[in-house]
């Protein structure tokens, strides 16, 4: 134990005197830790990014389209009804708790400067986190909206500019609906990716059921609500075929049929960028290595009537040999702490929006594997680039080290 | 039995060109605990290597040298290097402290290859011996920042922290003026009489080597028994007869350098002893001079 100590005391005492060569040696070490370390994590965040980015063009992996037609055409509001009450029987018999109902209609929506049909898709609270909706401002649905007096709504930046309002914390109202309008309130704003010039809004499904109907008359597509779950990659193609059996035999008279988003699965970068990241880092690295072992080799040299004098006072040939690769090792291994604490500092402050045109909703923490991987790399090379100095240093002759 | 003994030691080296040097012809040597031992001799007659031996920085080429009566050659090179740093305390003429280091951090060096309650108490036992030595004041102080004497001071504590029972001093005060020599061999003596180390000194000067209980003389590699009665006043024996010889005496009868007697015997006693005749007068002296 206390030949450990004495080993790291003593390597860690050579550092101190000779900070100076060794933090020169030590620059392109931490350098190297850092591009490893930092590519490594930038990675994990890009293919965050492409990850929410598919999610919300095609909702989480893997989700579960349950569509349904009528065979004769629009559906009636009674057989929407009835599919509703298929599709949450469906829920609750397979414990699937994250869905939403996804209607994609359109409503009237009257503005100051006149009424507009406004396009209006009906979803449940689930909704934002399925696609990772985004709001600009304001806030998304909660589950109590659906039991509000009011509906509520979520709309983009063109709608709200049209209703002449510049936010929603004065929480703006506006009519919707025809021939028997309904005031409802914006209470948030969609982040959209693009430049959207058509308003458009979000409703609670429910509240839509109950102020405007489910009449599939109005809805796109095949006028009835499709509903989305998510569900565990290993379970989807079971309950592809229960809920398809299940509903369909709920709902005579419709068709019903199920897609999954696995097919759309977002690009994988984790391969060759991390690959590539990684080989730069390590040619780095080992030109950093290599000046640690020129700047160990010429320290050793330096020191060799040290190493004689720590001879006379008992060091055996395996604690100095033990020693000198120590003090390369501590150094490196400071110096990959610091690379990754700097790839942290870099990764921290990188503008997510800006770099990868959107914003992230869950930024991935730093990755602890990332950090590993550069502290091992820095250790590794420390080990190495302490070797061929540990080597000469065991070779002197004791007599003649004294008398260096 | 001895503490450290050499029976018929030689070392040699083997040359460049494949010739062998017999730098120690047939040493014997006994070194009892709390013995003060000299050893005088010219530059190169192996006054080092002797040390070198006796430390266990070196190996006997033949012969025998027994550690309290272990013959060095059944110990593994771990345990001989183990022995080395508990045993032997080293004081060299350099002073050989480590740079970059307080003198602190100097003394409590070797104790990082100690163990068990010297390792890990080993500041507080350093700072302990610097004060013993005369500089509790100056733990925190350069060596570079020392004079010649202190740095030899902040050695000595260096070699004892560790509780040596040898003490193998070479040339401990080369470096230093008379005075700070004088002063350095009485810390030294003090020292090794309170721990009851034996003190084993290389040295030319006669005067640090006329404070051992027992001198020997170092010649072309053997080691021969002298007496330093006083400084410059050399016995030798020749057999068992001691021959008296002086390289030169002052009209107060203190030994003075002078020049060996042509056709003499050179002793290799610095400054240059001659064997047993009487000092050359100034005429002689300058007879010799024109004969050069």
């Amino acid at each position: 134990m206390s030949g450990f100590v004495g080993a790291l005391v003593e390597a860690w005492d050579e550092l101190r005197i000779h900070r100076l060569r060794v933090l020169l040696a030590l620059i392109g070490v931490a350098a190297a830790v850092t591009a490893i370390t930092g590519v490594t994590a930038a990675v994990a965040m890009l293919q965050q990014a492409f990850d929410e980015q598919a999610d919300r063009a095609n909702g989480r992996q893997v989700t579960l389209n349950v569509n349904a037609w009528s065979a004769t055409g629009v559906p009636t509001a009674d057989q929407n009804a009835a599919l509703d009450a298929a599709y949450a029987e469906a829920l609750d018999r397979y414990g699937l708790t994250w869905s939403t109902r996804d209607f994609q209609t359109g409503g009237s929506v009257r503005f100051p400067d006149g009424r507009y049909e406004v396009p209006l898709r009906a979803v449940d609270p689930a909704a934002g986190i399925l696609q990772r909706i985004s709001l600009s401002e304001g806030r998304w649905f909660a589950t109590a909206d659906a039991e509000a007096f009011a509906p509520t709504l979520v709309v983009n930046r063109a709608f709200l500019d049209r209703l002449g309002v510049g936010g929603v914390e004065t929480h703006p109202t506006v009519l919707l609906g025809r021939d028997d309008p309904v005031r409802a309130t914006v209470i948030g704003v969609m982040d959209e990716p693009w430049e959207n010039p058509e308003p458009t809004a979000m409703i609670l499904y429910d509240q839509r059921a109950r102020w405007m109907g489910t009449d599939g008359s109005s809805a796109f597509g095949g006028g009835a609500p499709t509903l989305a779950v998510w569900v565990p990659p290993e379970l989807a193609d079971d309950l592809t075929a229960r809920l398809r059996r299940d509903v369909a035999a709920a709902v005579p008279g419709m068709q019903v049929d199920i897609w999954d988003n696995r097919f759309t699965e977002s690009f994988d970068i984790d391969g060759a960028a991390r690959w590539v990241g990684i080989g730069v880092g390590g040619f780095a690295l080992l030109l950093g290595g290599l000046g640690l072992v020129n700047i160990a080799l010429v320290t050793v040299r330096y020191r060799i009537r040290e190493i004689g004098i720590r001879r006379s006072f008992g060091a055996t040939s395996g604690r100095v040999f033990f020693g000198v690769l120590m003090e390369s090792v501590v150094a490196t291994v400071v110096a990959g702490l610091v690379g990754v604490v700097l790839a942290v500092a870099i990764i921290k402050s990188i503008p997510v929006d800006r770099v990868f045109g959107g914003q992230i909703q869950e930024v991935p923490p730093f990755p602890v594997s990332a950090a590993l991987v550069g502290m091992a790399a820095a250790t590794g090379v420390g080990a190495l680039a302490g070797l061929i100095p540990a080597i000469v240093a065991v070779r002197v002759k004791v007599i003649d080290a004294i008398r260096y | 039995m001895a503490l450290l003994e050499l029976s018929g030691v030689t070392r040699t080296v083997l040359l460049p060109d494949d010739r062998r040097l017999e730098i120690l012809r047939g040493v014997d040597l006994a070194v009892g605990t709390g013995e003060h031992v000299s050893v005088v001799g010219r530059s190169g007659t192996g006054k080092s290597t002797l040390l070198n031996i006796l430390g266990l920085l070196d190996a006997p080429t033949a012969g025998q040298y027994l550690l309290e009566g272990v013959p060095i050659g059944q110990l593994s090179s771990r345990t001989r290097t183990k022995r080395r740093g508990r045993d032997f305390g080293f004081v060299f003429q350099q002073f050989n402290l480590l740079p970059g280091r307080t003198a602190l951090e100097n003394v409590a060096a070797p104790l990082l290859y100690a163990s068990g309650r010297q390792f890990w108490r080993r500041t507080s036992l350093a700072a302990a011996m610097l004060d013993r030595v005369g500089l509790g004041d100056r733990l925190e102080t350069m060596p570079e920042k020392l004079s010649g004497g202190e740095q030899q001071r902040v050695a000595i504590a260096r070699a004892l922290v560790r509780g040596p029972r040898v003490i193998l001093a070479d040339e401990p005060t080369g470096a230093l003026d008379v005075e700070t020599g004088g002063a350095i061999m009485d810390l030294l003596d003090e020292v090794a009489a309170e721990t009851g180390a034996a003190l084993v000194t290389i040295t030319h000067d006669l005067s640090v080597a006329a404070r051992a209980q027992r001198c020997y003389r170092l010649t072309d590699g053997v080691l021969v028994p002298i007496a330093l009665d006083a400084p410059g006043r050399v016995t030798e024996w020749v057999g068992d007869v001691p021959v008296h010889v002086v390289h030169g005496e002052g009209p107060d009868g203190t030994a003075v350098a002078g020049d060996p007697v042509p056709g003499a015997r050179a002793l290799d006693l610095p400054p240059v002893l001659g064997p047993s005749v009487p000092a050359a007068t100034p005429d002689e002296r300058r007879d010799r001079e024109g004969a050069r």
